[in-house]
């Protein structure tokens, strides 16, 4: 929450001059590219990600135990990757396009452009539609036969079924993974900059970088904020006019089967999802990887793997219980001001990650000055800066950003856990640490494991933190992926990005295989 | 407040052990130099290696971007460990010594080793290797007698035909930043409208990409650093691209630098100073340009037969520290124009 507080506070300093330019050349194009961006990754999310998760949590279809843990394989390519990759592919100096004009033999100059408003938002929802289909496909495989066998005793057939009682009793889902990928798209600087497609971020880095002003692009950024605040309290106010409750789990979801043209359809649909968003990506590094192997495998790599793993394995572990903690105050303390606390403790998410690691940076580093001077007013020694530097500060960081990775799931999962569950646990005796045992628990599970294995992915990924906060010979496979792509030489970062992907991959796999079980 | 058990209780003990250990760690300080760098590691860490064998200094170094290196710098004050901040681009030296994180040096070597105009007029910090930003063209498609200067890219004859980098790498910025020291801002502001006219088609994400597609025809010229140039025709030899020095009989090529300085709250500054003079000598600087095909900003040092092959070119002599104190300046004016 600090951090968030840290950047909010800016709004008290002004830089006329600065906004005054914005609003004058780039500010209004800026929003509009901002909204149809978030417009459009919403909507791309939630149809590829509810639709996905529909089909392999209820149909059985050639692949479908296949797909129904590989769809979200896609979530361990960092975006601004498949953004490249897509890029090189794709755009006019390309192996597509150079192929086609040679086979035509003309300029083609008429050919859709990628570098296009709907070309990001396609990436960044191959990118982040993961979120959706894992909250989804939980909420979906949860739901439990019964509730299906009922609507269809009520007279709905499958599709009235879906859209009238499985859709919106999965919605604190579906609402918690499109909330995760809004903020992902909003704190996006890679995947636009690749693009050269201008959103609000964009500005926010020019101001930074380029205009030298810190305080002026904190307070765009807490603008940033404000606007996801909003979002979230409008979801939340139509939400709380719902109520939901666990029905009872039946054993073993009998899924049904498809055949026909309907089977083949799904298959193809699931397929080339995960094509252009997994298997293109990972194929095209992988021969870049061959291509230049002048950044060759070393003991250095086992390091670099080392850390990211153990980095992310802490950080998952730390920002889930922090995570828990927080549902519980809400849920004992309904108070405004608790509610309030903890919206602003995940907010957090939406920052671009530069500004939130230096949101993160300034109050430790004035901690860290404020406590060596106190030891030098007492004990007069000069310490140097003690918590700087240290991975205890990297772990702090790391889960201010991601809280709201941890959170959104856990949150959805606990409103099925209703008042009257705890009262008629109460009423035999079970209380405390036992009902929280032996009945929050297990209704917890699944998402408990969903918010560990998101944050660590997430952690993997993340770039600016890491490389901010980061002890002196810690470097992780980002950082290595930074440092050899600062430059533009994408080409070169492919070993590292492999890495990363295939790390990744295992605690997804497990994932996967726990919420079948 | 305290009874006696309390200092007993095992917590306690943990954080005052804890404590301790912390103390001890952080108080070793033996001829060692450390280095904030936004220059990454593969271009920098042969040359700390190199000069560590020859004065058995050891270097530790941490890279991030510049602006987040600045933010760091301010934050930590005066306990921060940073001896040295290395960064590319001129305009970003500027902001750190205009922020008070770099201290002035008097050295004789780094006066003799480095011309007036690629440092600091104050002595905060010196340039340590050029990057001229330049015309690249595509040789089926543009003679270079068509080819003056990057004011006559704006020309209506080059309609359709030019290819930029986006506006928001600092590349782009810092060239306008110049032309305005020379034309004034009511000239450059007519210059930049018209490459905007002139665009085949929208900005492009970085130099390399911008040079593919004037070979894959899309556009016949663009502005390029050389290095990258070096780059791809060392890895694509045959693409038809070729370079040419624009501003030749006027104020020469625009050079931007990447350098370094010494912290304000340098623990260790006669080892630091020993360190940036080492990179401002002939060998160190051979070196440093070879990492990564730029120029040296040291005279004397000579540069590889491949960089030498693009020939020889007249490059603008006003300071570098120009582009930083004119960089908001550009940055508006670009996007006035409407430059992306």
């Amino acid at each position: 929450m600090v951090p968030v507080c840290v950047v909010v506070a800016s709004i008290f300093s002004t830089e006329d001059e600065i906004w005054q330019h914005l609003i004058a050349t780039s500010l209004p194009r800026l929003l509009t590219n901002t909204l149809w961006l978030a417009l459009g990754v919403m909507i791309g999310t939630s149809l590829l990600g509810v639709s996905l998760a529909w089909f392999t949590a209820v149909y059985t279809f050639p692949g479908s135990r296949f797909f129904s843990w590989a769809l979200f394989l896609p979530l361990a390519i960092p975006a601004y990757v498949t953004a490249f990759v897509a890029l090189g592919i794709f755009d006019f100096a390309g192996p597509l396009q150079t192929s086609l004009r040679k086979l035509f033999d003309a300029d083609l100059f008429w050919l859709p452009d990628i570098r296009s408003g709907p070309g990001v938002a396609i990436v960044m929802t191959l990118a982040f539609y993961p979120y959706v289909f894992l909250l989804a496909r939980n909420a979906f495989l949860t739901q439990g036969k019964r509730l299906l066998e009922v609507a269809q005793s009520l007279g709905l057939n499958h599709r009235q079924g879906f859209f009238k009682v499985a859709l919106p009793m999965a919605r604190p889902w579906i609402a918690a993974g499109v909330m995760l990928a809004l903020m992902e798209t909003l704190a996006d600087f890679g995947t636009v900059a690749i693009f050269n497609y201008d959103t609000f971020t964009t500005a926010i880095y020019k101001t930074w970088f380029s205009l030298f002003s810190l305080t002026a692009a904190s307070q765009l950024a807490s603008l940033l904020i404000l606007i996801v605040f909003m979002i979230i309290m409008i979801e939340q106010y139509f939400r709380s006019r719902m109520r939901f409750a666990e029905n009872k789990r039946s054993v073993r979801i009998e899924r049904i089967q498809l055949v026909g043209w309907q089977a083949i359809a799904v298959t193809v649909f699931a397929s080339t999802v995960l094509f252009f968003a997994f298997i293109l990506p990972v194929m095209q590094l992988t021969v870049w990887a061959a291509d230049s192997f002048s950044d060759s495998l070393n003991q250095r790599y086992l390091e670099f793997v080392w850390h990211s793993l153990s980095l992310a394995t802490i950080a998952a572990i730390i920002t889930t219980l922090i995570a828990i903690l927080l549902i519980y105050a809400v849920r004992l303390h309904t108070g405004f001001w608790v509610r309030l606390a903890v919206r602003l403790a995940t907010i957090g998410y939406a920052l671009p990650g530069a500004v939130l690691a230096v949101g993160v940076f300034i109050p430790l580093a004035w901690l860290d000055n404020l406590l060596s001077d106190s030891l030098l007013a007492i004990f007069n020694i000069e310490t140097g800066l003690l918590i700087q530097g240290t991975l205890a500060v990297m772990l702090i960081a790391y889960m201010t950003r991601f809280l709201a990775v941890s959170h959104f799931p856990l949150e959805s999962a606990q409103t099925r856990i209703t008042k009257s569950i705890d009262e008629a646990a109460i009423g035999f005796g079970v209380s405390g640490w036992k009902m929280l045992r032996t009945i929050h628990f297990p209704m917890l599970k699944g998402s408990l494991f969903t918010a560990l294995v998101l944050v660590f992915v997430d952690v993997m990924k993340e770039m600016p933190i890491t490389l901010m906060t980061r002890p002196f010979d810690w470097d992780t496979l980002a950082v290595r992926i930074f440092s050899l792509t600062s430059e533009g030489e994408w080409q070169l970062a492919a070993l590292p990005a492999l890495t990363l992907i295939l790390a990744g991959l295992a605690p997804i796999i497990l994932l996967m295989r726990q919420t079948e079980k | 407040m305290f009874n006696s058990r309390s200092y007993r209780h095992p917590a306690f003990q943990t954080i005052c052990a804890l404590f301790c250990i912390m103390l001890f760690a952080g108080s070793s300080h033996a001829a060692e130099v450390v280095v904030y760098s936004a220059r990454i590691e593969q271009l920098i860490k042969p040359l700390f290696d190199d000069f560590t064998s020859k004065t058995g200094i050891t270097v530790k170094f941490t890279t991030d971007k510049e602006g987040a290196l600045l933010a760091r710098l301010l934050a930590e004050g005066k306990r921060t460990p940073a001896d040295m901040l290395i960064t590319t681009d001129a305009g970003n030296l500027w902001e750190a010594a205009r922020k008070g994180l770099l201290q002035p040096v008097d050295s004789p070597i780094l006066t003799a080793n480095i011309p007036e105009h690629l440092k600091d007029p104050d002595s905060r910090w010196f340039g340590l290797t050029v990057r001229a930003r330049t015309i690249v063209y595509n040789t089926q498609k543009v003679k270079p007698a068509d080819l003056t200067s990057y004011a006559a890219l704006a020309d209506p004859q080059w309609h359709g035909r030019l290819c930029l980098r986006t506006s928001n790498k600092v590349y782009n910025q810092s060239l306008v930043a110049m032309m305005i020291a020379e034309h004034g801002e009511a000239e450059t502001e007519r210059i930049v409208k018209g490459w905007v006219a002139n665009l085949a088609t929208d900005p492009l994400p970085d130099d390399t990409r911008a040079m593919e597609f004037v070979a894959a025809g899309r556009c016949d010229v663009t502005l390029v650093n050389t290095y990258y140039f070096g780059r791809l025709m060392n890895e694509k030899p045959d693409l038809p691209l070729a370079i040419f020095w624009p501003d030749q009989d006027s104020t020469g090529v625009h050079v931007n630098i990447s350098g370094a300085g010494i912290t304000r709250y340098s623990k260790n500054k006669s080892d630091a100073l020993k360190l940036l003079e080492y990179l401002s000598s002939v060998p160190a600087q051979q070196l440093f340009a070879e990492l990564n095909m730029e120029f040296p900003a040291n005279p004397q040092a000579q540069v590889g037969e491949f960089i030498r092959s693009w020939g020889t070119f007249k490059a603008n002599p006003m300071n570098v520290a120009q582009a930083g104190a004119l960089q908001a300046k550009a940055i508006k004016l670009i996007d006035r124009a409407g430059y992306r």
